[in-house]
């Protein structure tokens, strides 16, 4: 029996080792794989059904013919094998099944695998989950920038990005920088939500053609386009914090050519708040009008697109002392308080040819006005600065030889002509104008597979920066399927406003020192910095879901700095040429995973590592967390037939500690110790969209009820040497609701 | 300040001069057919006319199983690049791929051929 037994399984062994296999993957023509696709060969018994990952193995028998089924896709027959492992059989979708229509949900923030930079779009969708409303608090959800709590005196956000302030961030509008000079610090708050079509992020050194200014990054905003846009949208908000917004946009298409849109944005925030009765508002009252009229020209048979668009801001804001009255007080050492009354008129033309016949090839120019008058002051301290900019772009488009080879060249020319006066402790004015004209040329070499690089330099001659060459060099690998490493080098200079960059430290008893050196940037010289950075990302599948994990390391070595020092003493700022070393080096690890069905978690970790040698030796950058954690999630329920859903989003934020500057040659009872607490913050959203029509939405910011404990030192005697409401690190409004509707007719 | 604007004018007038010189043969468009399935077909294909001199823009899409090419034609045909197709493995238009050629491809590229 025995040996039966034995015998048998030696029998079994043989025959399964004699038997032949046929092995592979069935998969739709994206390469998606088709679980449980069914296999098997003709007019036999012989079959199998492939896995969740559409792999099958099947005995191979020769001579016959395999076919390869699948639900909505044509019965494929196979009769020649050129080899009989790992195949990959790729099935048609069936044509009458064309009316079925599949909806994939694109992510609202993209990261592509063959874009040069390390880009992220982020689309409306993305904007719509920030709670309200402006440019500045569109990037809460966001990991590569890092949104400021706003401060009592402007109530807006500043941004940074890889550790490093907005001022060296090239912010532009369709590619003309607009976010400069004196619009630098609140020029963000100056462009409603609503507007904005998508926002690219790009990080690290960016491309020539949109100048020499930018060190750590570029954003660049693209407006809706009137020939895309809606007949009507309206959009009301309302918070706790007494804030009210209106946004609406009424459209029209003349003719096939024309089209017009008029977008209309209103705020203002009513009533006064004090949280933590400091005696002091928390965030300021205020008002704004923006009203933007666009126009765009189309003619596809002739390649020419254009655009022509004029605008006008206006936007008030006061605070200070609850009890503040700026007639009376204005001036006066009664009580403390702060008006910043902002103008802004700006026109812009652009115009754009693909020759017909050629369509890599293209010249486009763009010229932009704009006028900016800001008047403020906050206590006995004055700010008013005017700027009056033109700006013009011409960019030439073609390739050499074939598109493998493409190249842009081109001039620009930007001409600003600053008012400036400054009342601090003694009167001051830096009335200037600068111009420069530049030339540049960037090459881009893509071999259409797996490796990319693009090239780029411009020739600059400035007024006050002199001739100066600005290189940058973009390379993309793809190693793998789905793999990406990037590297970038660039070099970037500009003349930093020292004033209209730091003006919130106005609202201090700080006086500004300037250490003159006999430059030409406010005595000072220009900055100039180099930005080098690598990143890898790969997508992958965990447990049947979409993945992607990203590294990217970057570092901005300054070559000079304008150093603006808070640790000399609580009593002054010093502007100074930097003499040492400052760097920012930036770490950040980010995945992205589709946990379930309709559900995304995005979780982000920074390492921020930013040092600067101040004249009292190297220093962490002040308020800045060295460490940061951002994850956020975001579920939306399957769409119905009209297109109704639910949609529900989280951020947490988690911010590890931050140094404080200098704060020991104030009193006691106003003195801060030298680093903040590390804390969290929970923002989250629910929006019910009961059409593509009508939504409306609720949310919630600072839901873990953070508050800063201290806000304004010296807050009993705002005329005192020891006043100071600049040390902003967490917020200072608890915990905000807010609710808002959007109707649109299509 | 004004010579800078003087400058600026007279080298956007020559930038737009320079390109002013296009003859029509030297961007011809074509539309070839082109047999393939995935990706990689995409990548092979387009490799293989970019390789030709004289292909200035090659564009396949496996939805319409077309190479769109601009060609100077003073320097290559459509010819050409069938033939250089076909060698990669790609039945086109005029030229078809040989069977030896045909069976070299990376199992997810073997398109169905069609009859001759």
């Amino acid at each position: 029996m025995k040996n039966y037994i034995l015998l048998f399984f030696c029998v079994l062994f043989q025959y399964t080792q004699a038997q032949e296999t046929i092995s592979g993957k069935v998969v739709d023509k994206n390469n998606k794989p088709l679980e449980f696709a069914l296999i098997s060969w003709k007019d036999t018994e012989i079959g199998a059904e492939a896995d969740a990952q559409g792999n099958f193995t099947l005995e191979f028998v020769p001579d016959a013919i395999l076919q390869v089924s699948y639900v909505g896709f044509e019965l494929m027959e196979i009769s020649t094998f050129p080899n009989k492992e790992n195949l990959i059989i790729t099935l048609k979708s069936e044509q009458a099944l064309d009316e079925l229509v599949i909806k994939t949900t694109r992510k609202s923030t993209t990261r592509s695998h063959t874009s040069n930079t390390n880009t992220m779009t982020m689309n409306s969708a993305e904007l719509l989950k920030a709670a309200c409303c402006n440019l500045a608090e569109s990037f809460e959800t966001n990991p590569a920038i890092d949104v400021n709590f706003s401060d009592a005196i402007s109530g807006s956000k500043q941004i940074k990005m890889l550790g490093l302030t907005s001022p060296y961030i090239l912010i532009a509008e369709e590619n003309i920088p607009t976010v400069r000079g004196a619009s630098q610090a609140y020029g963000l708050s100056f462009v409603p939500g609503t507007w904005v079509e998508s926002i690219q992020v790009t990080k690290g050194a960016g491309s020539v053609v949109n100048g020499f200014e930018s060190i750590s990054g570029q954003i660049n905003t693209e407006l809706i386009k009137p020939a895309n846009d809606i007949p009507f949208y309206l959009n009301l908000f309302g918070s706790t914090d007494s804030r009210f917004e209106v946004n609406t946009h009424l459209n029209h298409k003349l003719n096939d050519k024309w089209s017009s849109t008029l977008f209309v944005h209103g705020n203002a925030r009513v009533s006064k708040n004090d949280m933590n009765h400091d005696g002091f508002l928390d965030n300021p009252l205020g008002s704004q009008i923006n009203v933007m009229n666009r126009w765009q020209y189309i003619d596809q048979e002739n390649g020419l697109v254009a655009f022509l668009s004029a605008r006008y801001m206006k936007d008030e804001k006061q605070t200070g002392e609850v009890d503040f009255d700026k007639k009376r007080d204005k001036g006066t050492t009664n009580l403390w308080g702060s008006e910043i009354n902002t103008e802004k008129f700006d026109a812009n033309a652009k115009i754009g040819y693909v020759f017909p016949d050629m369509p890599f090839q293209s010249i486009g120019w763009q010229n932009s006005f704009s006028y900016h008058n800001q008047k403020s002051y906050f206590g006995l301290n004055e700010y008013n600065i005017s700027q009056r900019s033109f700006y013009s772009n011409l960019i030439f488009s073609s390739i050499i030889s074939n598109t493998l080879h493409k190249f842009s060249t081109g001039l620009n020319f930007v001409y600003d002509n600053y008012g400036e006066d400054v009342f601090n402790y003694t009167a001051q004015n830096y009335d200037r104008t600068d111009n420069s004209v530049g030339a540049f040329f960037e090459y881009t070499y893509d071999n259409a597979d797996n490796f990319a690089l693009v090239l780029g330099g411009r020739v600059d001659n400035s007024n006050r920066l002199g001739l100066f060459v600005t290189p940058r060099l973009h390379l993309r690998y793809n190693p793998w399927e789905d793999a990406v490493i990037r590297a970038s080098v660039g070099r970037g200079k500009r003349i930093a406003n020292i004033f209209a960059e730091n003006q919130y430290l106005f609202a201090s008893s700080r006086q500004f020192n300037i250490n003159y050196a006999d430059g030409k940037a406010y005595h000072m010289d220009p900055e100039i910095a180099w930005n080098y950075g690598v990143s890898f990302s790969q997508g992958f599948h965990f447990l049947g879901k979409k993945a992607e994990i990203g590294f990217d390391f970057y570092r901005t070595d300054f070559q000079n700095q304008i150093v603006v020092d808070l640790d000399q003493s609580a009593r002054t700022v010093d502007f100074y040429n930097l003499d040492g070393k400052s760097y920012a080096n930036s770490f950040q690890v980010d995945l992205s995973y589709n946990l379930a069905k309709h559900l995304n978690l995005r979780a982000a970790y920074k390492y921020y590592d930013i040092k600067t040698t101040y004249k009292s030796g190297n220093l962490e950058r002040p308020l800045q967390a060295k460490n940061r954690v951002f994850v956020n999630l975001e579920y939306q329920t399957h769409e119905t037939d009209k297109g109704g859903s639910w949609k529900f989003d989280a951020t947490w934020n988690w911010l590890g500690k931050q140094r404080l500057p200098y704060t020991g040659d104030n009193l006691a009872q106003n003195q801060l110790g030298q680093n903040t607490n590390p804390f969290s913050t929970i923002n989250a959203q629910v929006t019910k969209i009961f059409s593509d029509r009508f939504e409306i939405y609720v949310g919630g910011e600072n839901m873990t009820n953070y508050q800063q404990n201290r806000v304004i030192l010296g807050a009993d005697d705002p005329f005192g040497s020891n006043f100071d409401s600049t040390m902003i690190y967490a917020p200072i409004f608890g915990q905000m609701y807010y609710a808002g509707l959007r109707f649109k007719i299509k | 300040m004004k010579n800078l604007v003087l400058v600026f004018l007279a080298l956007v007038g020559f930038a737009f001069t320079s390109n002013a010189q296009e003859k029509k043969k030297k961007n011809a468009k074509h539309d070839i057919e082109v047999l393939g399935n995935c990706d990689m077909c995409k990548k092979r294909i387009e490799k293989a006319a970019y390789a030709i001199k004289g292909v200035k823009s090659a564009e396949w899409h496996s939805e319409d199983q077309t190479l769109h090419v601009i060609i100077d034609e003073n320097k290559t045909s459509t010819t050409v690049i069938c033939e250089a197709v076909a060698k990669v493995g790609h039945d086109t238009g005029e030229v078809r791929a040989t069977d030896e050629d045909y069976a070299a491809l990376h199992t997810c590229c073997v398109y169905e051929r069609k009859a001759e």
